[in-house]
């Protein structure tokens, strides 16, 4: 495939080293690091050879935790402390969760994310994905001989702001400088689109253990572009276990069982499911504690019906998915499927059916997403030759509003708006006097608040008493290319900028994070101080840097007094790096940020009128 | 916010068409409008920033957003000629200027009362009839958008195309919802 021409020079790092970053796949029910060692990308394993790390956390007095296999172990006897699929609950609350009857977990009932009671005591969705992160940090650095510079992680294409903000939060726990999250869909599309130099419109069919996606992209002379995606962020392969494992009671006639057989049973019935994809039947036989046998036998005919309706829920995504694209069916040159669940027989079935196609099964569906995402961190982290990368152009899955009288949604940015997006909505007072005034964020489709999911509330105040619409409130929504939105919000008639306090509705607070940070046993005092120090050296040193060669490169768009001012910064900041005060490296990297930011300004400018000379000159060769 | 942030922004790049390199003008070739956004993006997305500081990496993110939201606006028909229209100091007026010709009205009524025949008899077939009927309708209207904005320079009758093409844009919004209600 040609790939873009971008020949900006200076962005890089310098050309022998080599830069240490991993792609993560955060899964459901796996989850796995790779990186691109010498051109190639490869899944990191562990010591004992395997690729997967199951996302299973068990939690032991005394703050002992196991991860992977060893908790995985242990998930029937001790079901409480042993968490699985914890990316359901990212982001999300109690009422959120699904199947709570059938859940082991000793769930606290308090507002915001839901939070689980554990021997190690209380413990959040973020915290717990932050202990399948730090293995996979920890294996990423053992095999590759050295600290980070960074990681791409992986999210569902279909995830919301809470549960996007969720798993970057759990990244910063694990000590991870998140390069990009990358929608799972979009990582496997390059990890596919780069090895068969595919060109056209494709079709990302993304079923995973809990989450399923669907986007349709155009891949055209190095640029990925995403056209729309839709989703379920609670649909996957472990509501296909669920269906088994309830029909495998019913058939064996059985009353509600205990949570340890419970995990015995759904681990019984996902060999089951899983067998099917060879086999017309399997056997679900079990022991439970209480002596009873389980001994029934799942036939594939039975399977596809129990399942039907999970197998059609992927189809209204899909088509809805196309419809915003503006295609059809006929437009899709090819489908590529990635996730384990997308191995049962039934959803080839449907997809082939639906596209008119046979789905493209040349990828391993559990580590497509890993793959991609370690090119892309490869890419990100400057070790690309110039000339040789791409360019991902990815949206916003779900559209984001504010709640407006009556309860209903004024709709701020809409849905598959390509990334980085900004708009703004004026809003007025409507009461004599008043100075302050209080917003809702919400994120869906649905006219009704009541319909859309709560992303947080802000107040802003400080608003110059006047007459009733007098007052004149401008709220801006930034999503940056995370997917993650900032809101900033200004009084307009005054000028004021009032401040704003935000609470969201699923999340974390920062100084939540910051207590967590703390707690941690891994993070005493000293450790907080030398990491800190770490991460700020680090910061600072890829700071100066940048600088380094923004100047080389574009000197001539600063003025004398300006570049010595820079410099003047450059070599305070150089000073500090020295030392080991990291609030002083902070001070330093700050000063020299804010002396660049009208040559970072200007940089911009000057790229864009190159990129139209160029332009200019493809044009008279063509 | 980006131009709040940074007034040297706003003028550095007055209107969408020159970021692009384009004439201001309702016809453009599609291909040509990609292929400067794709090249600008290439120099200008914040995956080429990851690494860099602060202040390039906001940048990087203003400006893109600008970007974006110009090829969004360029990319569309009826969102490129109500932009060229205010350039030209013409304003669409979507909301007070409502005063549509009879004979249009009349068939926007009837087109919304087969809709909603269509979707409570949920006849798909119907659907992708007017979805076809409202295509042709729509490439009638570019048409003409072209010949009033970059021929004749007749930037009233224009603002009266694009309201109308804004109507058809709503009806076929209202199509997609009626296709969604019979999907269930």
């Amino acid at each position: 495939m040609a790939l873009l021409q971008i020949s900006e020079p200076g962005q890089s790092a310098a050309p022998h080293e080599h830069r240490l970053a991993v792609g993560i796949d955060l899964g459901t029910t796996n989850s796995l690091v790779a990186t691109v060692r010498n051109g190639v990308p490869t899944v990191l394993r562990d010591e004992r050879g395997r690729p997967l790390l199951p996302s299973i956390v068990r939690y032991l007095p005394g703050a002992k935790v196991e991860v992977g296999y060893a908790a995985q172990a242990h998930q029937a006897e001790d079901p409480k402390n042993t968490i699985v699929s914890v990316k359901r609950f990212m982001g999300r609350g109690l009422r959120d969760v699904t199947h709570v009857e059938n859940s082991p977990y000793d769930f606290v009932d308090a507002p915001g994310m839901v939070q689980l009671r554990t021997a190690a005591g209380v413990k959040t969705p973020v915290e717990i994905s932050a202990e399948i992160l730090k293995v996979l940090r920890a294996r990423a650095e053992a095999s590759l001989g050295g600290e980070l510079v960074g990681a791409v992680i992986t999210v569902p294409a279909y995830f919301d702001d809470a549960q996007r903000q969720a798993t970057k939060d759990a990244a910063t726990l694990a000590g991870i400088n998140v390069l990009r999250l990358l929608n799972e869909p979009t990582a496997a599309a390059i990890a596919y689109g780069l090895e068969n130099a595919a060109e056209g419109v494709y079709a990302v069919f993304d079923l995973g253990g809990g989450t399923f996606d669907i986007s349709i992209l155009k891949l055209s002379r190095g640029v990925f572009e995403v056209l729309a995606t839709n989703g379920d962020a609670a649909l996957g392969g472990d509501d296909f276990d669920h269906r088994v494992f309830c029909w495998a009671l019913a058939e064996a006639r059985l009353p509600p069982v205990q949570p340890r057989d419970m995990r015995l049973l759904y681990a019984k019935a996902r060999e089951a499911k899983e067998a099917l994809t060879a086999h017309d039947e399997a056997p679900i036989t079990a022991r439970l504690s209480t002596g009873e046998f389980v001994d029934v036998t799942l036939t594939s005919d039975v399977f596809c019906g129990i399942t039907q309706h999970l197998v059609q829920k992927t189809l209204g995504p899909t088509r809805k998915a196309l419809r915003d694209a503006g295609l059809a069916v006929q437009d899709i040159k090819g489908v590529v499927m990635v996730g384990g669940a997308t191995r049962m027989p039934q959803i080839q079935r449907v997809v082939g059916d639906f596209f008119e196609r046979d789905p493209l099964n040349n990828l391993d569906p559990d580590k497509v997403v890993a793959l991609g995402a370690a090119m892309q961190a490869n890419v990100l982290a400057g070790n690309k030759p110039q000339g040789e990368d791409w360019l991902l152009l990815d949206v916003i899955p779900l559209s984001l509003g504010i709640e407006t009288m009556g309860g209903l949604v004024e709709r701020i940015i809409p849905r598959n708006s390509t990334i980085p997006t900004a708009r703004a909505q004026e809003f007025t007072t409507f009461k004599d006097g008043q100075t302050a005034m209080s917003f809702h964020v919400v994120q869906g489709e649905r006219e009704l608040v009541s319909d859309c999911r709560s992303l947080a509330r802000f107040e802003l105040r400080g608003i110059p008493p006047m007459a009733a619409g007098a007052g004149r409130v401008r709220v801006s929504f930034q999503v940056d290319a995370d997917g993650l939105l900032s809101i900033t919000a200004r009084e307009k008639t005054t000028g004021v900028e009032a401040s704003i306090t935000v609470k969201p509705s699923y999340g974390l607070t920062d100084a939540e994070i910051e207590r967590m940070l703390r707690d941690s046993v891994e993070h005493a005092r000293d450790d907080m101080h030398a990491r800190a120090l770490q991460e700020n050296r680090v910061e600072g040193e890829r700071l100066a840097e940048a600088v380094r060669s923004a100047l080389e490169a574009d000197g001539a768009l600063v003025s004398a007094p300006e570049r010595a001012d820079i410099e003047q910064r450059l070599a305070a900041l150089r000073r500090t790096l020295g030392g080991d005060d990291h609030r002083a490296i902070k001070a330093a990297s700050d000063a020299l940020n804010r002396a660049t930011e009208e040559f970072a300004a200007r940089r911009m400018d000057a790229s864009v009128r190159r990129a139209l000379a160029g332009q200019k000159i493809a044009n008279l060769d063509s | 916010m980006a131009e709040a942030r940074d007034g040297s922004l706003h003028r550095r790049m007055q209107n969408y068409f020159e970021m692009f390199g384009l004439a201001p003008a309702y016809a453009l070739e599609p291909a040509q409008l990609e292929r400067a956004y794709h090249e600008i993006q290439a120099r200008i997305h914040p995956d080429r920033f990851a690494d860099a500081g602060d202040a390039e990496r906001r940048a990087s993110m203003q400006w893109t957003t600008r970007v974006n939201e110009a090829y969004r606006t360029l990319k569309d028909p009826a969102l490129r000629a109500g932009y060229l229209l205010k350039l030209h100091g013409v304003d669409v007026a979507l909301e007070t200027n409502t005063a549509m010709p009879a004979e249009f009205l009349m068939r926007q009524l009837e087109q919304r009362e087969a809709l909603e025949l269509a979707a409570a008899e949920r006849d798909a077939g119907a659907l992708e009839r007017m979805r076809a009927a409202l295509r042709i309708e729509k490439r009638e209207l570019d048409e003409a958008l072209a010949e009033h904005i970059d021929a004749r320079h007749d930037y009233a009758h224009a603002a009266d195309l694009v309201r109308k093409l804004m109507f058809l844009h709503k009806l076929d919004a209202e199509i997609d919802a009626a296709f969604e209600t019979i999907e269930g």
